[in-house]
């Protein structure tokens, strides 16, 4: 039970990692493939930063009160992340409202169907 | 919506503010959370914010495609650009110590530059775009 | 001056060149500034490379902070070779590209395809200089989003579903990567490439760290489409741009390969790699299973780019294969196979993006009597076709030479029969090509008439490109030799 309460963090990233993994993998909707997506990448903006925060630490402006701080780093690392992330996710839309405009549907068995029907391989 | 009387007003009483808040944010992100990205989101949201209320068209008057299109490359391009002031001052690339006399003073000089050219490319990133899924036309 | 700012400049050219071209929004400015930046690259690429094999692995502080606490640009000698390849075949994709993306794109959006093609340069090109983990991400998806644009740019609606597939497995792929790279952060606190290499071996036996291993793997696999995880890759290449599908086929997967020698060499190291663990037979295993099922798979296509998209997969193939045998000779064979690789499959889409334009599209119907319809075409893809095969006096054969040896040198002598056998389905699928235009009567009223001399020519190096690296093998080989020397030697 400590090893739970103590590594919640964790725990909540892996449930996240493997939610947005199966909706990516589990829906055929194109649109709820990215929102698995976007759950998966934010599992792993929790994994950088909770273990930034030390224990007992403040934030990270010198001070001479102050001897522990909590490292800076990840935050940098994961705003980075997060605007890839953006950048990720607006262009799978974009692809997704051109895939509408194009066959009429953003359910991925519909379109692969169309493909076959149209005499092409998928 | 910009028939109604209440979202106008409160509309042209807010933008503003949100535009002054967006400058706030980006030029506080030395002191506290802040800095380019944000600014640029919230400089987008006012101008989307004045799209819902008064119209696509509206907002294609005040803020042109042609123009978000450019600022989109021109932050960009003034990110790169402050690389190169460095590297002709005699710096590595974006070597922000040689901007200015005092190492320090010249590390704020350069990070001032760099988060004005995200500020740009972001908030053009964002009204792009909206334009663009806004524009796709009724049941598309 | 320019000469200590090369590596900064290297991937900071092409990327400067892309806000440049949407700012003047003008198309045929636009490739102009494109090939520029694309030679001004290749031209860095070879002083850099000149110059590390002279004196050494060179290395770049950017913005003046020194490693580890700063990002730092590092020339060895495998970035060296990778560089040189990917910032030639931009070189010669860039002047191809006009007449192509003419013929297929609309008019408004020329000017944005050379941005995303030199955004997509900028993006290989750091990838492979750049000496810090988590900047290498950061070029990473770069480079891997601006692939997507190009994909989705392709005239056949399957190409929006391509792009789409393509994206969500590769960000998949990546983030894997970055769950890998945070996981080495956590155990070691540094993320500079050479800085983890130092620490590693004190956080070795970590569970942590063999995560991160496997992570990285995985996600680094995704995007060098190892068999299981390359079902993006044919559909990608068959329905994207004749030029994207050049430039992305020689340059995107191999940068992807040189990611995971990095990594398994220099930051992990060969020890932990190949002798604690299972990754070599691991490797050779998914390899052959590769090799053998794409090349088969290739065999019942009748669209010529998506049988060249499987050939791929298989020649991919063998590139891990020399990395799985993790021997000296094994992995000068995996490099070399790298280069070779790049100028074939250049060469082939770069001829088949010709015969596109003139005949309309790439299916075998399509391709009948192309001998006396397009000659000078017909018997660049031979040859280039005899290169794939490994037939001597082409570049396939270098590689396939040192493979064996490899193969023998770590005593499996049925991956020396694997490769010898697989060639032959090699020879099935290219015979396919050789039927079709030679030996077959063009449909009445197809087409006829040979590509432009804009796109005849960038082919045509790069065919004269594999011949001449198949006769005179001094530089792939001894550059190759160099940098799987420094890889199992693990000096970073």
């Amino acid at each position: 039970m400590s090893a739970f309460a103590s590594h919640y963090t964790y725990w909540i990233t892996v449930l996240l990692m493997a939610a947005g993994l199966f909706i990516v993998v589990a829906r055929g909707n194109l649109v709820k493939k990215l929102i698995g997506l976007s759950i998966f990448q934010t599992s792993v903006y929790l994994l950088y930063i909770a273990p930034g925060k030390l224990i007992g630490g403040t934030a990270p402006i010198l001070s001479a009160a102050f001897k522990v701080y909590s490292n800076p780093l990840p935050h940098v690392l994961i705003l980075t992340a997060i605007v890839v992330g953006i950048a990720t996710l607006a262009l799978g839309l974009a692809i997704v409202v051109r895939i509408r405009e194009a066959y009429g549907s953003i359910e991925e068995d519909e379109i692969v169907a169309a493909d076959r029907a149209s005499g092409d391989r998928a | 919506m910009k028939r109604e009387p209440v979202l106008r007003v409160v509309g042209k009483l807010l933008i503003p503010y949100m535009l002054v808040f967006a400058l706030y944010v980006q030029f506080h992100g030395d002191y506290g959370p802040g800095g380019g990205f944000q600014a640029g989101v919230i400089t987008a949201a006012a101008v989307i914010f004045y799209a819902l209320i008064f119209g696509l068209p509206a907002a294609r008057r005040l803020v042109p495609e042609a123009l978000v299109e450019t600022l989109v490359a021109a932050g960009a391009f003034l990110y790169i650009a402050v690389g190169f002031v460095g590297l002709a001052l005699g710096g590595n690339y974006l070597d922000y110590f040689v901007l200015d006399p005092d190492p320090v003073a010249g590390q704020h000089r350069g990070i001032f530059w760099v988060e004005i050219g995200v500020l740009v490319t972001v908030s053009g990133v964002m009204l792009k775009v909206f334009y663009m899924f806004a524009g796709r036309g009724r049941g598309s | 001056m320019i000469q200590e700012h090369l590596p900064a400049l290297q991937v900071v050219v092409p990327l400067a060149a892309a806000p440049l071209i949407v700012l003047l929004r003008h198309a045929g400015i636009a490739w102009a500034l494109a090939v520029a930046a694309s030679l001004c690259a290749f031209g860095a690429s070879l002083a850099l490379a000149l110059e590390v094999a002279r004196a050494g692995p060179i290395s770049y502080a950017m913005g003046n902070w020194p490693p580890p606490w700063g990002i730092e640009y590092r020339v060895d000698a495998l970035s060296a070779f990778v560089l040189v390849l990917v910032s030639a075949v931009g070189a010669l994709v860039a002047p191809y590209a006009r007449r192509s993306v003419a013929a297929e794109l609309p008019r408004e959006q020329h000017y944005l395809y050379y941005a995303v093609h030199c955004l997509c340069l900028a993006g290989l090109l750091g990838m492979t200089i750049t000496g810090d983990a988590f900047n290498l991400f950061v070029f990473m998806e770069i480079a891997s989003l601006s692939m997507y644009v190009l994909i989705a740019l392709g005239r056949d609606r399957r190409a929006l579903l391509a792009a789409y597939q393509y994206l969500i497995l590769g960000t998949i792929g990546a983030t894997f990567y970055v769950i890998g790279v945070g996981l080495l952060y956590l155990a070691t606190g540094t993320l500079n490439i050479a800085d983890l290499a130092a620490r590693l071996p004190e956080a070795q036996a970590t569970r942590a760290v063999l995560a991160a291993l496997a992570f990285i793997t995985v996600g680094v696999s995704l995007k060098l489409a190892l068999f299981p995880l390359h079902l993006w890759l044919p559909n990608a290449y068959a329905y994207a741009p004749s030029a994207a599908t050049a430039f992305l086929a020689a340059t995107a997967t191999k940068v992807s390969v040189y990611v995971l020698l990095r990594f398994y060499f220099t930051v992990f190291g060969a020890p932990l790699v190949v002798d604690a663990l299972p990754v070599p037979q691991i490797l050779i295993g998914l390899s052959a299973i590769a090799i053998v099922s794409a090349s088969l798979v290739a065999l019942w296509q009748t669209d010529f780019k998506r049988l060249l998209a499987y050939s791929s997969v298989a020649q991919i193939g063998y590139i891990t294969l020399g990395i799985g045998m993790a021997t000296r000779d094994g992995l000068t064979a995996a490099v070399v196979h790298l280069f070779n690789h790049g100028i074939t499959k250049g060469a082939l889409f770069l001829l088949v993006g010709g015969v596109a334009l003139r005949a309309g599209g790439v299916d075998f119907g399509r391709l009948r009597g192309l001998g006396r319809r397009m000659p000078l075409t017909s018997l660049g893809v031979t040859l280039a076709g005899l290169s794939l095969i490994g037939v001597p006096g082409t570049a396939g054969f270098v590689s396939k030479w040192y493979l064996v040896l490899g193969a023998l040198e770590a005593g499996q002598a049925w991956l020396a029969a694997l490769v010898v056998l697989t060639s032959l389905i090699a020879v099935a699928y290219v015979w396919r090509f050789v039927e079709a235009a030679y030996l077959s009567e063009p449909e009445p009223g197809a087409p006829s008439g040979e590509a432009p001399l804009s796109m005849l020519v960038p082919s045509w190096v790069l065919v004269g490109a594999c011949l001449w690296f198949g006769l005179d093998t001094s530089y792939t080989v001894e550059g190759a030799r160099r940098a799987a020397a420094l890889m199992l030697g693990n000096a970073p």
